[in-house]
């Protein structure tokens, strides 16, 4: 289960809107409790670093991860995941999002038809690296930094 | 000795430490020793041929070691050596 926050989730939409029709991509960060829940309550967008078309790939360059990883750890939040956007293409990974994908982050597609955001999907990877959909909650200011 | 920042997605192959010291003196070294200590980490490191896979980069501060020495880049005590995965994907 993963919580977005109601402000994340309208910056994230925000963002994959703006894209299109390009793809989007940024970082999620929140905290996860000791059921593994997790809550989204910020977003940070990020540059696709992808050369050449966007329409159908995303990238993120090395140092802003670094970076993200920093911002993380100096706001006492964890770095829970990625987001990105498929235009015109549902919020299903592909293949190419699978065998780039890390372990234990989460992923969030949103997919964006015809330059509006429609559906928002989250997906994890198991223990056979294939994606497991997660059930995504939205709350208002869901968890506070504590 | 040097330090390692592991990346949030492979801390759970090293009991949610974020940070490890290593006494190696060169990249290659210091990877050998971290899939010594955890070797969970090594499918996630090292592709079947025991090279640093496509999605695994590792920086020296803000220098990809692909652009220094490689694996042989020489690691100091001071070093701070990040594990970066590559973030990519897409549509197609």
């Amino acid at each position: 289960m993963i919580i977005i926050d109601t402000q994340a989730r309208a910056a994230l939409l925000k963002d994959a809107v703006a894209a299109f029709p390009d793809e989007c991509c940024g970082f999620l960060f929140g905290k996860e409790d000791e059921n593994g829940l997790r809550a989204i309550t910020e977003i940070q967008v990020v540059n696709n670093a992808k050369e050449g078309d966007k329409r159908r790939r995303f990238v993120i360059a090395p140092l802003d991860y670094i970076r993200a990883e920093e911002y993380a750890d100096e706001n006492q939040l964890q770095l829970l995941g990625v987001y990105h956007s498929h235009p015109n293409h549902p919020a299903i990974p592909s293949e190419h999002d699978r065998v780039a994908a890390q372990p234990w982050f989460s992923y969030i597609i949103v997919s964006v038809l015809d330059g509006k955001p429609d559906a928002l999907r989250s997906w994890r990877l198991n223990d056979d690296s294939r994606f497991e959909e997660e059930n995504v909650g939205i709350v208002a200011n869901s968890y506070t930094n504590s | 000795m040097a330090t390692v920042i592991i990346p949030t997605p492979l801390r759970k192959f090293t009991n949610n430490t974020a940070r490890l010291e290593v006494t190696a003196d060169t990249i290659d070294k210091t990877v050998n020793e971290l899939t010594l200590n955890f070797p969970d980490l090594k499918k996630h490191l090292l592709d079947e041929q025991g090279q640093i896979r496509s999605f695994v980069n590792i920086f020296v501060g803000n220098d990809d070691i692909r652009n220094l020495q490689q694996g042989q880049t020489a690691v100091k005590a001071d070093t701070v050596i990040s594990i970066v995965p590559a973030i990519a994907g897409g549509v197609a």
